[in-house]
C-alpha cells in the first residue's frame, strides 16, 4: 500500500507542476462552457422547456461538467503508458515487486485528480459570480451535495477501472489510436457530455442507462442540483460499486493474462 | 543460485515483400515465420560469479536476461533462480534482482534523478537506515553526487548509465543482470562503469550476468563467458583457457614500401593493404623468430610488430568457428 501511495504522491505533484496547461484548460473549458450554454439557450428559448431538466439545473450540470471535467470525461489519456507497450519499456515495469494493474491504476488516478485539482476551483467561483441567469445554483441539499462528493468520488473510480481496459487493449492491438476513439466517443456520448441525457429520447436515454459511462459523468452532475432525487441516486450508487467491482476484476485477470504473454522484443 | 534447464522460446515473426501489391497480398493472408529464440538452453551460475553473455546480434541474448528477470516466459523448459521460478512467482523474484537493460531507461525522464530514486525505495520498501548507506555508497562511488539533482532528460549517456546502475542496486539485489550497460559511452564512462562493477561482485558479493557486445567489457569484467548463437548455447568455459587455446596463433603485422612478402608454411596473409599486411603464424609449423626472419626478406619493410590474439579477435574466430 506505502508503495502505491507514493506513486500516487509523486503523480499528483508531478501533475501540479503544469501551470501553463492548467491556465490554457481553464480558458478552453470556460469557453466551452459558455457555449454549451448559448446553445441549449437557444434551443430552451425557440421550442419552449423541456420538462426532464430545468433551466438552472441545465446550467449547473454545465458548469460542474466542465470544473471537473478531468474526473469525467474519457479521452484524459497517458501517452507514457501507451508508449510503454508499444515501445518495450514496459520491461522495467515488469522487474519491479509490483502488481502492474494496481500501479497503472494508481497512475491513472492521480493524474486525473492532479489535473481536477489545479482546474475546478477558478471555473466554480467564475460561474457562481456571472449574472444569474447563467449561474451555477448552490446544491439543492446538504445531502444532495454529499450524494454529490460520494457519487463523484466512485464515478473517479469506476472511470479509471474503464480507461484501464483501453490501456490493456494496447496488448493487443499496439496502438492505441483506434481504441482511443472509439471509447473516447463512446463515453463522451452516452455519458451524457455532448448531450445532456435528460435531454435524449427516451429509448437512448435507456441505452445510456446500460452502459457504464453514464454512471460516471451524469449522475453526480445530476444529483448535485437534485434533478436526480436521493432515492434514485443511492440506487445509482449501488449500480456505480457493481460496475467498479466487475471492471475492476475483469481488468486485473486481463492485464495478468496480457502480462503473461507480453512479448519484449529486440534489444 | 541461477539454473536453466532445456529453455526454449519461438517468436512468431510477419514476413512480406515490398510494395503494394504485397501489402494488400497480406491483408488477407498474412505469412509468419516461427524463430527459434532459444533453442535448449541451459546452463548453471553459481553466488559471486561474474559472467559474460555474448553472441552476435539476435542469438538470444536479451532474451535470455528476460526469462531469467520474469519478463518473459517461456515455451518449455526449466529456470530456477533463489528457489523461484521468475515468471510464475514474479514479484517475489524481482525482489532480489537488479536490471539495467542498455538501451532503455528507467529513470523518470521529467523530475531529477534523485526522485527516482526516492520512488525506487517506497517501491522496494527499503528501510531508511539501510538506503541511506547505500545511496551515500553508491554515488560516490559512481560519482554522481552533483547529476543527481539534475532531471534526466538533461544527463548525457555516460551520466544517465551511471545512474541507471546505482538504480538497479538500490535495494541491494543479489544478481544483477546488465543488458549491454557500456553501449554508446566514451571511453572514460566505460571504465568507470567497469571499476565499479567489478568492485560491486567483490564487495557485495553480487552476482553479475552482463551481455555485451565490447569485448573490453568481458577481458575486464568476466573469467567465466557463455557463447549463444541461433539460440543455442555454443559454449561455456573460462575466458583465459579459451584466450590461450587461440594465442596459439600470433599475428604480424609488416609494413613495407612494395613487392610482395616473402611467405613460407606456416605464414598466412589475413589481411593485405596496400603497403600493410596482416600475418598470421601457425605456432606448430613455425616459431615466432623463423617467421620474423623470413618476412624480414621482403625487400622495403619500414616496420614489424607482433600481436596476439585480441579478445575481439577470439571472438571472431568463435563465431566463425561455429557458423553465426
Amino acid at each position: 500500500m506505502r508503495t502505491y501511495l507514493s506513486f500516487f504522491r509523486m503523480r499528483f505533484l508531478n501533475g501540479l507542476q503544469y501551470r501553463v496547461a492548467a491556465v490554457s484548460g481553464l480558458v478552453t473549458q470556460f469557453f466551452w462552457g459558455i457555449m454549451f450554454i448559448f446553445i441549449c439557450e437557444a434551443f430552451y428559448k425557440s421550442g419552449g422547456t423541456p420538462s426532464t431538466i430545468a433551466w438552472n439545473d441545465l446550467v449547473t450540470f454545465i458548469w460542474l461538467q466542465q470544473a471537473f471535467l478531468a474526473l469525467i470525461m474519457l479521452y484524459d489519456w497517458d501517452f507514457e503508458l501507451f508508449e510503454m507497450v508499444t515501445k518495450g519499456n514496459i520491461s522495467y515495469e515488469m522487474c519491479r515487486p509490483v502488481d502492474i494493474y494496481k500501479l497503472w491504476y494508481v497512475k491513472l488516478f492521480s493524474k486525473r485528480l492532479a489535473r481536477a485539482t489545479l482546474r475546478f476551483s477558478p471555473i466554480i467561483i467564475i460561474a457562481s459570480i456571472l449574472p444569474m441567469q447563467y449561474r451555477i445554483s448552490l446544491p439543492q441539499s446538504p445531502s444532495s451535495f454529499m450524494l454529490f462528493l460520494v457519487s463523484l468520488t466512485l464515478g473517479l473510480i469506476l472511470l479509471v477501472a474503464i480507461s484501464m481496459l483501453i490501456y490493456i487493449s494496447i496488448f493487443k492491438t499496439m496502438s492505441p489510436v483506434g481504441s482511443m476513439a472509439f471509447f473516447g466517443l463512446m463515453g463522451e456520448f452516452f455519458g451524457g457530455m455532448t448531450i445532456p441525457i435528460p435531454l435524449m429520447p427516451l429509448w437512448l436515454q435507456k441505452v445510456c442507462y446500460a452502459l457504464p459511462f453514464r454512471w460516471c459523468a451524469d449522475l453526480p452532475l445530476r444529483v448535485y442540483s437534485g434533478n436526480i432525487p436521493i432515492n434514485e441516486a443511492l440506487t445509482g450508487v449501488l449500480v456505480q460499486l457493481g460496475w467498479i467491482v466487475l471492471l475492476v476484476g475483469f481488468g486485473s485477470f486481463a492485464m495478468k493474462k496480457c502480462i503473461r504473454l507480453a512479448l519484449v522484443q529486440g534489444g | 543460485m541461477i539454473e536453466l534447464k532445456s529453455i526454449c522460446k519461438t517468436f512468431k515473426v510477419a514476413r512480406r515483400n515490398a510494395g503494394l501489391n504485397e501489402a494488400v497480398k497480406a491483408l488477407f493472408h498474412k505469412e509468419y515465420e516461427y524463430i527459434k529464440a532459444l533453442d535448449n538452453v541451459s546452463f548453471h551460475i553459481n553466488e559471486g560469479e561474474m559472467v559474460g553473455y555474448i553472441g552476435p546480434n539476435g542469438a538470444g541474448k536479451s532474451s535470455t536476461i528476460k526469462v531469467m528477470s520474469g519478463i518473459l516466459n517461456p515455451d518449455s523448459g526449466e529456470c530456477v533462480i533463489n528457489g523461484k521460478i521468475p515468471w510464475k512467482d514474479r514479484i517475489s523474484h524481482v525482489r532480489d534482482i537488479g536490471v539495467v537493460f542498455g538501451q532503455r531507461s528507467q529513470l523518470w525522464w521529467d523530475v531529477p534523478v534523485i526522485d527516482s530514486f526516492m520512488l525506487l525505495k517506497e517501491i522496494y520498501k527499503i528501510e531508511e537506515k539501510a538506503y541511506q548507506e547505500n545511496f551515500n555508497e553508491l554515488v560516490s562511488l559512481l560519482n554522481i553526487e552533483t547529476i543527481i539533482r539534475t532531471p534526466t532528460r538533461q544527463l548525457s549517456l555516460g551520466q544517465r548509465m551511471r545512474c541507471e546502475i546505482a538504480a538497479s542496486l538500490l535495494h541491494n539485489p543479489k544478481i544483477l543482470f546488465l543488458d549491454e550497460p557500456t553501449i554508446g559511452l566514451d571511453a572514460v564512462s566505460k571504465i568507470a562503469v567497469r571499476d565499479f562493477i567489478t568492485r560491486i561482485n567483490r564487495e557485495r558479493k553480487t552476482t553479475v550476468i552482463l551481455t555485451t557486445h565490447d569485448m573490453q567489457d568481458i577481458e575486464a569484467l568476466t573469467k567465466r563467458i557463455i557463447l549463444i548463437g541461433k539460440g543455442q548455447i555454443l559454449l561455456d568455459g573460462d575466458l583465459n583457457s579459451l584466450k590461450k587455446k587461440y594465442t596459439g596463433q600470433k599475428t604480424i603485422t609488416v609494413e613495407y614500401s612494395g613487392g610482395d612478402i616473402d611467405l613460407c608454411d606456416g605464414l598466412i596473409v589475413v589481411e593485405e593493404q596496400q603497403g600493410r599486411a596482416v600475418v598470421a603464424v601457425d605456432a606448430d609449423l613455425i616459431s615466432v623468430s623463423d617467421a620474423i626472419a623470413q618476412i624480414s626478406k621482403t625487400p622495403g619493410v619500414t616496420d614489424i610488430s607482433i600481436s596476439s590474439i585480441s579478445a575481439e579477435e577470439m571472438v571472431v574466430s568463435l563465431y566463425k568457428e561455429h557458423n553465426i
